[in-house]
């Protein structure tokens, strides 16, 4: 945490010595964009713009990725499945995230539930791989243990499958965020009825780098603390017998 | 505490798909209750394999497999040493033993981990733990889950001769106090002669019993150079052709 500090601190120092460098409107200095966050703060559009956009990234990621945890399982265990359908998985992963949206926008409108939709229909299929590749992955030596102790079925899912299951679907979970936090803000680019990418779009229609910074600013701020405060904490206390040595 | 079971051992066919040799058949044996067999012979005679039938975990064969005159597949499960610790990693020593039998509590866990000579490892997870350690959790796992019936496979592999010999005193304290009936997988003369009552030397494909000897003086009063002559009569018969 201390570099990570450090390294922040360093990208503001340089950030505010080529600013001042290269003066210009179309090159806000920090302390602008510190200052335009403070007054969209107190204004009280960017707190309601971050609640619109955080909502719509939490319900989509929850329900992508419960999907996707239960489709990838699925393709885990069973050949047959997963030959079938497989190559829907790929179309998916390829399709332009774009598409969705405008397809599901003329289907059903510039609604809330066609933003939701097209986000998760974008996060499953890379949900459904991850979760996949880590059920292909478990050890037959486990499944030999739980037959040879004839430990019962819930008792095996609890300790040995989900244990085994947890890394990847963390690892989902994880650039599963990555890629929600984007493509919300892209998707409410293309239309929306608020939230930080329809405010950044409105900015940008006046050429306001300082407010898109400062909206920019406060989303990176939001997903850093989620990294550090969820993320991170959830990962090390789930993996922590991963981390112990000997 | 009452002796451990009587297994018989009745196998007319046991194939794997696609082999055209059987690997057993028409294979015989009868274990009497608190004995310590060795089974010994090469690697892929079909030991291991046996020790999975007896376990219940391979029921695809022809012919009974009894524990105390119940199939195997519906008989307690047996207390199964597998040849590598199959710790669960991301669980520490006492939960590891509390993971295959709900039964098990802290206190009976703790207790095993001390006749095991781990107290005070309880928490400690399988990394944090030598091999000869890990071996040892694993033991004192498998006596939780039964300690009537214990089925070792190979279980002294990859440990170096002086942890090898620590983890074999802990097993034979275990048996001596608990009456057990156990089957102990080996491909070294040695630790048959160390530590079995009677070694099953087998051989061919399908397999068959090249040797039944019962091993005498009495498991306890052994020395080391009775032991010694032991391996040595059985590694005859190991490296008999067959």
């Amino acid at each position: 945490m201390p570099w990570e500090l450090v390294s922040t601190v360093l990208l503001l120092v340089v950030w505010q010595v080529l600013a001042m460098i290269f003066p210009g409107r179309l090159f806000p200095t920090p302390l602008a964009v510190a200052s335009a966050l403070w007054t969209d703060l107190v204004d009280g559009k960017l707190i309601s713009d971050m609640a619109k956009t955080l909502r719509r990234a939490a319900i989509s990621f929850t329900v992508a990725m419960a999907i996707g945890i239960a489709i990838g399982i699925l393709f885990g265990r069973s050949r047959i499945v997963d030959r079938l359908f497989s190559s829907w998985v790929i179309v998916g992963l390829n399709l332009p995230a774009v598409v969705i949206a405008i397809v599901l926008y003329i289907s059903l409108g510039l609604t809330e539930t066609a933003i939701v939709l097209a986000v998760i229909i974008n996060k499953v299929p890379l949900v459904i791989t991850t979760i996949r590749e880590g059920v292909r992955s478990f050890s037959s030596d486990y499944d030999e243990l739980a037959l040879a102790f004839r430990m019962p079925l819930r008792r095996r899912l609890r300790l040995i499958f989900i244990p085994q299951l947890t890394p990847y679907v963390l690892a989902a979970a994880r650039t599963g965020l990555a890629l929600i936090w984007k493509i919300v803000l892209v998707f409410e680019v293309l239309g929306s009825d608020g939230g930080v990418g329809f405010r950044i779009n409105t900015m940008f229609q006046f050429f306001d780098m300082t407010g898109i910074l400062a909206y920019t600013t406060a989303f990176i701020l939001v997903v850093l603390v989620f990294e550090y405060w969820v993320m991170r904490p959830l990962e090390h206390y789930v993996l922590r017998w991963r981390m112990v040595r000997a | 505490m009452a002796d451990g079971p009587r297994l018989n051992i009745d196998v007319d066919e046991k194939r794997f798909a696609g082999s055209a040799a059987p690997l057993l058949e028409d294979f015989h044996v009868i274990i009497a209750p608190a004995q310590v067999v060795a089974l010994v012979g090469p690697s892929g005679v079909g030991k291991s394999s046996l020790l999975r039938m007896i376990a219940g975990i391979d029921s695809d064969y022809s012919g009974a497999i009894t524990i105390d005159g119940e199939a195997a597949a519906a008989a307690p499960p047996a207390g199964f040493v597998f040849q590598d610790s199959r710790l669960l990693p991301w669980l520490s020593a006492i939960d590891n033993i509390r993971a295959v039998r709900e039964e098990t509590t802290e206190a009976q866990a703790r207790d095993l981990l001390a006749r095991v000579g781990l107290a005070g490892s309880e928490n400690a997870y399988p990394a944090q733990l030598s091999g000869g350690m890990q071996r040892r959790v694993a033991l004192a796992r498998a006596f939780s889950v039964n300690p009537r019936l214990l089925l070792l496979d190979e279980p002294f592999v990859s440990l170096d001769a002086h942890l090898v010999a620590g983890v074999q005193r802990v097993f034979l304290d275990l048996v001596r106090e608990t009456h057990s009936t156990a089957i102990v997988v080996t491909h070294l003369p040695d630790d048959a002669a160390k530590m079995a009552d009677r070694a099953i030397v087998l051989g061919g494909r399908p397999a068959r019993i090249v040797a039944d000897i019962e091993l005498t003086p009495a498991r306890d009063t052994r020395s080391d150079e009775q032991m010694r002559a032991l391996a040595l009569a059985l590694s005859t018969y190991d490296e008999a052709p067959n």
